[in-house]
């Protein structure tokens, strides 16, 4: 059974998830369901959940900002890989190519190379916006983060100016971006070539490897030494102290691998979907990230996949699929109030009694951690015993 | 050159003096108890020493090397090691778990499982509950842990924080001969006790604080004889 969870499981995960976009043909063909673009976005809240996990589920930190790494990434791939910066004109390895023949103004990098870029430029940001607000604990921390999540998209609104430069280009933002692709490849793999909107295969193939990626690190980094010191912080940080292990620096390691696997997922989807705005990073996509990492399970890898699919799938399959269903409904009997309903606009509302009910009912998660649901669950171990011993004194 | 020294050290809680002018040393090899009433100073002289709580004034020097003003997390590579007051254990990590974390900051894997040998040694009981989570357990078995876990980066110093905290008297009886054991096998031990009876026992040396200053100081053996301290932290009339 242990051996069977511990391979099997994932095992036949991961070939479903390669079988993937046969079964999507096949599915379109037959009963016209295409979820090709619904599982893209999907997995892109995968990764960012799992990123969010190191830094909420193994270090114990309450992160309200995380959306300001995501938007980082996404900006690196906007600055790097479009006509952005008229100004210079450099390619290296990029699939973009000028029409008239003549010098490609802006900056365009290979995408592979970007992402290597924009993961290490988050986690910096990470460390250098950690750095100061670690010291803080519990809510202040908190309070810090959801800070920095609101300041990073009002930077990027508000420096479309910045003293006469142009490095955001303002609320119009970032936009055509280069697709990804591998441009030495033949001519017969054309799809491979450069990365197109009408077959979306290779999309998914490199987000499902980038996710892969990123449950192997997040199971190498809970496994580690480091996983061990951030369990400790996040029990006890004075024991933790006394055990050699620095709680400042720890706890930055944390937010900087969470901020990379940000970084990741806001490079990947800053190519695909083209066009990036301020305005596409907002609160609510911290919120939503968090929502995940508490609905799956806080420190559980697989809860948090399954906590990103189901939110997410609700989020933008669900409920779109439902609407349109309610709103038949509504032209058959002739109800106004049905077909004229927008389902998709009480996402959060949902949202919302989906987490009161989660909280009440099992606080640690669908899939939990099991040191978490012993953290939520048996309050004594910690303190009653404790001041038992001490009332015995 | 006494392993460690206090000299004139002035700890403060805000602007609440705790300590007044703390002078004590600690020889290799000793086992130095601290005995005084609540309040005295005991565990902060500790956590002075221990970099959680940096006197404001004074030196504290380790093997002639000033360590006052190191964090709290630098300790340990110097040679110094707690068990701090309530214990402090990883309520969710195993009893093995606990122990591997004392030697967090060793990387020789063999030496590791030889120490973690030496405590089951030292307490048999660990070793009977080594994979059972360490808040599942009696407060005896986890004052054991405390004590195997601070034991486990090989301190040149260790440092105790009321061991007898809350247990039963059979079981600070048991607990006191195994730090006396721990000692012989040439661990230095500076031992903060409220059962000072228990305390001067096993110790070589004793200071009595009062009120975060130092007034008296003698072998344990005089100190179990002082009618001053008979009367005051024995329990005797």
């Amino acid at each position: 059974m242990e051996r069977l969870r511990k391979f099997a499981l994932p095992a036949i995960l991961i070939v479903v998830a390669f079988l993937f976009p046969p079964i999507n043909a096949f599915l379109e063909s037959t009963v016209d369901v295409n979820l090709m673009y619904p599982a893209i976005i999907v997995a892109v809240y995968v990764m960012l959940a799992l990123g969010l996990n190191i830094v909420v589920g193994f270090a114990g930190l309450l992160d309200l900002g995380f959306v300001a790494f995501y938007a980082l990434g996404a900006y690196v791939v906007g600055w790097l890989a479009s006509s952005h910066f008229r100004q210079v004109s450099i390619s290296f390895g990029s699939t973009a190519t000028s029409l008239t023949g003549g010098e490609l103004p802006g900056i365009h990098l290979s995408f592979w190379l970007i992402l290597i870029i924009a993961g290490a430029f988050t986690g910096l940001c990470g460390m250098i916006i950690g750095a100061p607000t670690l010291r803080l604990r519990g809510d202040y921390l908190a309070i810090v983060t959801l800070g920095f999540g609101e300041i990073i998209p009002r930077f990027f609104q508000n420096a479309g100016d910045l003293w006469g430069f142009n490095l955001t280009n303002g609320t119009i933002g970032i936009k055509a971006i280069d697709s990804p692709g591998f441009p030495f490849l033949p001519e017969s793999m054309i799809a491979w070539q450069r990365f197109g909107t009408l077959d979306l295969n290779p999309w998914y193939y490199t987000i499902l490897v980038l996710v892969l990626i990123t449950v192997y690190v997040n199971i190498r980094l809970r496994d580690s030494k480091l996983g061990r010191a951030w369990i400790s912080v996040r029990e006890d940080e004075t024991a933790a102290a006394a055990m050699g292990i620095n709680p400042v620096t720890t706890k930055l390691w944390a937010y900087a691998m969470g901020a990379v696997f940000g970084g990741l997922a806001g490079a990947y989807y800053g190519a695909f979907i083209k066009n990036i705005f301020p305005t596409s990073f907002s609160f609510n996509i911290s919120i939503l990230i968090l929502c995940m990492v508490i609905l799956g399970g806080m420190g559980s890898i697989y809860g948090v996949i399954l906590g990103a699919v189901a939110l997410q799938g609700l989020n933008f399959y669900l409920l779109p699929q439902l609407n349109e269903w309610v709103h038949a409904m509504g032209d058959a009997v002739g109800s106004p109030a049905l077909s004229g309903l927008d389902l998709p606009k009480y996402n959060f509302f949902l949202f919302g009694i989906i987490l009161v009910l989660m909280m009440l009912l099992r606080p640690e998660g669908i899939i939990p951690n099991r040191q978490r649901a012993e953290e939520l669950h048996d309050e004594d171990a910690t303190t009653g015993d404790a001041m038992s011993g001490r009332a015995r004194a | 050159m006494p392993l460690l020294e206090l000299d004139n050290v002035h700890s403060y809680y805000g602007h609440i003096q705790a300590l007044r002018g703390i002078s004590l040393t600690v020889d290799e090899g000793e086992v130095v108890t601290l005995i005084g009433s609540n309040g005295a100073g005991k565990t902060t002289t500790l956590r002075s020493i221990h970099g959680v709580l940096p006197p404001r004034e004074g030196r504290i020097l380790f093997s002639g090397e000033e360590i006052q003003g190191l964090p709290a997390h630098g300790m340990i590579s110097k040679g110094i090691s707690q068990s701090p007051e309530g214990r402090k254990i990883f309520h969710r990590m195993t009893v093995r778990e606990n122990l591997e974390m004392g030697a967090y900051h060793r990387n020789d894997r063999a030496g590791v499982h030889e120490d973690i040998d030496r405590v089951f040694e030292l307490f048999p009981r660990l070793q009977e509950r080594f994979k059972q989570e360490a808040g599942t357990m009696s407060g005896g078995e986890q004052q054991m842990l405390a004590i195997g876990r601070a034991l486990m980066s090989r301190p040149k110093l260790l440092l105790l924080d009321e061991p007898s905290m809350g247990l039963a008297p059979v079981l600070v009886e048991r607990i006191f001969q195994t730090i006396e054991e721990i000692n012989k096998q040439g661990t230095t031990i500076l031992l903060v006790e409220q059962n000072a009876n228990v305390a001067l026992e096993i110790a070589t040396r004793g200071y009595v604080l009062e009120t975060g200053t130092i007034v008296n100081e003698a072998p344990a053996s005089e100190l179990r004889e002082d009618p001053k301290v008979r009367e005051a932290y024995l329990g005797e009339i």
